[in-house]
């Protein structure tokens, strides 16, 4: 009886320990340095910011941009690929330091993390093959629309889409695009650049752009409260918007130079 | 750990909830239901002398049993359009579940067929009943009777396996809970409540599965 009582005792002094050292995290930037490892969420479904190279490594835009952050900060980087729907849960239990991975800002949103600046562009729209009549929101009455559950275009087409559209949430990217590639849905909901390259990769069905949803350029997401983490981030994506390292990658991954707006 | 719970945000969502309670409710019984007729009439035939359906019945048993349910899934709502068999979401998940179930009780029911006595069988024919006869009365009562819980646990598995439906977009009490869980970022709330409901689910399920026990062996409720 004794020693059932004390191992009881010894697993709440466990879990107390546990607990003193979660709140222990006082600054996570010296953390970083100090464990010689930038942990990043990246997306792995999503080029041309994240998908897997063929020699089965993660490689993008977001991917050479978490590359530039660890090697500005003079640290060795770790990436952890993440879906939309589980990238905020990964940052908001400190499985990684940073979500780099094509993220949009909302005000759900920024009140659970933290926003650097903006590191690339991003339009969202809806698109289609090319004898679907959609021009705008209201033509989707009737229509069926894929989307990545969670997104920023399914909150944005959540608000915009007629009563009577039928919008059909999945889990990741992969699956949203799968389910186009497949007739399952009349039309897909993602960004522009995304679009571009399934459109490259040439399929029976074509993609073209309906119309835009919005403007959304991607962030970089910290844990709520990382300021000295998120002021370094912040001077290190404007240091690589002025030296036009970010440029190079842009032109790498997009063809295409930022546009100018992203550097003001 | 100073964190607030905040179980009053999901409030807004209660509808949603519901209505995935209600989705995975109607897949589970629909599964159950045609899951253990299929699986019947499968053990039925794998039972009996080695022809071709017994032998087809063991291959598509052996196919569905070692091979997961997530690629089944995927298979029938993304494979089978490209040769022009598109079913929506909710049909798809439906038949996955049902052939998945179907497969694992043609090898639960065979299992309780065939541990009944040889001399039964002998004893039915001679006293003239016919071969369905001895089936449907004096093998399969028995039979059902004995593999009774191990059927329960499998349709509870599946009941619960239908979370699995969310990937495809089937609006499941799953789909709600990564719903909400993407709007609001409560992951310990929702997924705590879901957790919760889906306990009560399975174990209303089993007593459900009591309950149809008790009518559907009265010979052996009189018997114990």
């Amino acid at each position: 009886m004794m020693s059932v009582f004390k191992s009881c005792l010894k697993f709440v002094g466990l879990i107390g320990l546990c607990i003193t050292a979660l709140s222990a995290n006082a600054n996570q930037l010296d953390e970083i340095t100090k464990r010689g490892m930038l942990v990043v969420a990246v997306p792995q479904d999503f080029p041309p910011f994240g998908s897997v190279g063929s020699d089965l490594q993660p490689v993008g835009y977001d991917v050479d941009t978490a590359a530039y952050l660890a090697e500005s900060l003079g640290v060795k980087l770790e990436l952890v690929p993440v879906t939309s729907a589980n990238r905020i849960p990964y940052l908001q239990t400190r499985k990684v330091d940073l979500v780099i991975s094509s993220m949009g800002k909302n005000p759900e949103r920024e009140r659970v993390i933290d926003f650097s600046r903006a590191y690339a562009p991003f339009f969202l729209g809806v698109f289609g093959s090319s004898d679907a009549a959609v021009a705008s929101a209201a033509d989707l009455a009737g229509k069926t629309v894929g989307v990545t559950r969670g997104s920023v275009e399914d909150l944005e087409l959540s608000k915009l889409a007629p009563e009577d559209a039928v919008i059909r949430r999945f889990e990741d990217n992969s699956t949203t695009i799968s389910a186009y590639l497949s007739g399952q849905v009349e039309l897909i909901a993602t960004g522009n650049l995304v679009a571009a390259k399934i459109a490259e990769k040439g399929n029976s069905r074509g993609l073209k752009s309906k119309f835009i949803i919005k403007n959304s350029p991607c962030y970089v997401g910290t844990h709520k409260g990382d300021t000295e983490l998120l002021t370094k981030v912040n001077e290190l994506i404007v240091a690589g918007l002025t030296s036009g390292k970010l440029d190079e990658l842009s032109m790498k991954w997009f063809n295409a130079e930022l546009p100018a707006e992203l550097k003001l | 750990m100073d964190y607030t719970f905040q179980f009053g945000e999901l409030l807004p969502y209660s509808d949603l909830i519901a209505r995935g309670v209600l989705s995975t409710v109607i897949l589970a019984i629909v599964t159950t239901v045609l899951g253990c007729l299929l699986g019947t009439l499968g053990a039925a035939a794998r039972a009996g002398k080695q022809t071709f359906l017994s032998r087809a019945v063991g291959v598509y048993v052996e196919l569905i049993r070692n091979t997961p349910f997530i690629v089944q899934l995927f298979f029938i709502f993304f494979g089978l359009p490209t040769i022009g068999i598109k079913l929506t979401a909710g049909e798809a998940g439906l038949l996955a579940m049902v052939i998945n179930l179907a497969a694992y009780s043609t090898e639960i029911i065979r299992a309780g067929i065939e541990s009944i006595p040889k001399g039964q069988l002998e004893a039915a024919r001679t006293l003239g009943l016919s071969r369905t006869q001895t089936f449907t009365r004096v093998v399969l009562p028995p039979a059902l009777e004995k593999i009774y819980p191990a059927l329960t646990s499998q349709c509870i598995i599946v009941m619960l396996g239908s979370a699995v439906l969310s990937q495809i977009s089937v609006e499941e009490l799953t789909f709600a809970a990564n719903f909400i869980q993407s709007r609001n970022f409560l992951s310990f709330e929702v997924y705590m409540v879901i957790t919760v409901i889906y306990l009560l689910l399975a174990i209303l399920m089993r007593q459900g599965f009591k309950l149809i026990h008790y009518f559907m062996f009265p010979n052996l409720r009189a018997r114990s």
